[in-house]
């Protein structure tokens, strides 16, 4: 039987060191919902998610209840919409009407964000791809809780740089339409490269089609309680410290396991993977950051921030994988910037800068995430940042991803503010040397060989 | 049968256990253990509950023991069992 220090343990974890299960996500295929008709697709879109998901947030709030355990967020994934709108939508303002479709149905869920407004196009665009990528700027304006994500590369397709090029402009347009709302349209929507069909977290989260018709995916968080356990070994040696991390990410992602079977059961939906990652938010104490700077780092960003991460994110993963029966989606140490305090402490004390975090996304999950940069920032840049980015994913086959606010009317020293979860972000220097010749050429780069590694 | 664990943590004063007892003998629920510590100068207390006679929903429960005890002035929390085995147990 248990005693009372493990349930002392485990309320303390929960109570002190911010445990708690990130999001529950449902993932909804919409594929049968195509119709070449545009308003009754709308209605069979609104009907399916409504349907589907009208128990999730009652059963969440259920299980956070009998279990004791805070369940953050409830979120839905659907289709990746370019596909399923093919069929019905000859502009861009045909995809805005389904991105309100979506909102409304999250709205009536009680959700508190959708993923999936999404293009798959690693390789090439198809015509539908392009509409729906030219409708993202104006869908997450006139809609709350839609997100967006886009997949340019991946290692067995190599990048789509036609892809890439517009989605520099797509972002920067995303900053203008919504510039009155700390450029919000830009924390809503994230490009990647290898992107997984399974993953619960927003904003990148979408039901891949090689998924059933739906399935329970759940992230797991606990930061907060890795640096609480490193703080009790400080000074030890590497092995000890490599321990601890795995025993406590054992910990944190049988509760991930334990809540993703009881909402599988309870509304008769296969659970399909639990996610592993560290995900911190803006509250003290709950930071991807502070964990490096427990390891031995003055500030993130330092030298050694790079190994120190690996070690952190393959410890992560060593001590998860055997809490769970499928582990899938990102799994890694999140370090967006806008959502991690420690993160913006070391961007404002100049300690981390945009290579440095560039650096980091080799390493670990996920890539570019929450960076504010500066709003004259031209879309040939930020493609090249994202060239970058996509480039480390593919030539390393894992996923990568970049989440970047071109905050428009500011400029470096000056902070944006998202609220909540998505927090507030310094605008970190961008290089300024431009990238305009190699961003305008046309195709796209070839996949990498696969021998020969070194 | 799944238990329910059920813990009071908070300053010591008199008639929380009595409180607790009370409300759970209201409620059908069988209390099988108790056991009581301080951990970090808080008083702890721990119960072992049987629930499945119990006339309300294990998450009803939970909120309405929570509630109470806000107004006594500590912390209960009622779980299911499982988060405990699940993290502590292989």
């Amino acid at each position: 039987m248990i005693n009372i220090f493990e349930v002392h343990e485990t309320n303390q974890m929960i109570t002190q060191e911010n445990l708690d299960v990130r999001t529950i996500t449902m993932g909804i295929s919409l594929l049968d919902c195509i119709d070449s008709d545009l308003d009754r697709l709308n209605e069979k879109i609104y009907e399916r998610i409504t349907t589907r998901a009208k128990d999730l947030v009652k059963t969440g709030e259920d299980i956070e209840a009998e279990y004791g355990i805070p369940i953050v967020n409830k979120r839905i994934s659907v289709t990746p919409i370019a596909l399923v709108g093919g069929a019905a939508c000859r502009t861009p303002e045909d995809f805005v009407s389904i991105a309100k479709t979506l909102d409304r149905a999250a709205k009536a869920t009680g959700v508190n964000f959708l993923g999936g407004f999404s293009a798959l196009v690693s390789k090439n665009m198809t015509a539908a791809d392009e509409l729906l990528i030219r409708s993202i700027p104006k869908a997450l304006a006139e809609t709350d809780f839609v997100c967006s994500s886009v997949n340019l590369g991946s290692t067995k397709t190599g990048i789509n740089m036609d892809a890439v090029r517009l989605m520099g402009e797509i972002v920067r347009q995303a900053a203008e339409e919504t510039k009155d709302n700390s450029c919000m349209g830009c924390a809503k929507l994230v490009v990647f490269c290898n992107a997984p069909d399974d993953n619960p977290f927003m904003a990148g989260a979408f039901h891949g089609v090689t998924e059933a018709d739906a399935i329970i995916n759940v992230g797991v968080s606990g930061p907060g309680v890795v640096k609480h356990a490193l703080e009790q070994v400080r000074g030890e040696s590497f092995e000890v410290l490599c321990e601890t991390i795995k025993k406590t990410a054992f910990k944190v992602t049988r509760v991930g396991q334990l809540v993703a079977q009881e909402a599988s059961k309870r509304l008769n939906v296969p659970f399909g993977i639990v996610d592993l990652s560290l995900a911190p938010t803006p509250a003290v104490g709950d930071s991807v950051a502070e964990i490096l700077e427990e390891i031995g780092l003055e500030s993130v960003g330092a030298p050694g921030t790079t190994a120190a991460l690996a070690l952190l994110n393959d410890q992560v993963k060593k001590g998860g994988v055997m809490a769970s029966s499928y582990v899938g989606g990102l799994s890694g140490a999140f370090i967006p910037v806008s959502e991690d305090q420690g993160m913006i402490d070391a961007v404002n004390a100049g300690a981390l800068t945009l290579e440095k975090l560039e650096a980091m996304t080799c390493v670990c999950s996920v890539g570019l995430d929450m960076i504010a940069i500066p709003g004259d920032t031209p879309a040939s840049t930020i493609s090249g940042i994202i060239a970058d980015e996509m480039a480390i994913g593919m030539v390393n086959q894992k996923t990568t991803a970049a989440r970047l606010i071109p905050v428009i009317g500011k400029t470096v020293g000056e902070t944006v503010e998202f609220g909540g979860l998505l927090g507030r972000a310094p605008i970190i220097p961008v290089n300024t040397f431009g990238c305009e010749a190699f961003i305008s050429r046309k195709g796209r780069i070839p996949a990498p060989i696969h021998s020969f590694k070194n | 049968m799944k238990k329910t664990i059920i813990t009071v943590v908070g300053r010591d004063t008199i008639g929380i256990i009595a409180k607790v007892c009370t409300y759970l003998a209201e409620h059908r629920v069988n209390i099988e253990d108790i056991s009581q510590t301080i951990i970090q100068g808080y008083f702890n207390m721990m119960m072992v509950a049987d629930t499945s006679n119990a006339d309300l929903s294990a998450a009803d429960m939970s909120r309405e023991l929570k509630a109470l005890g806000e107004t006594i002035g500590v912390v209960i929390r009622c779980q299911h069992e499982d988060i405990f085995n699940m993290m502590h147990r292989i």
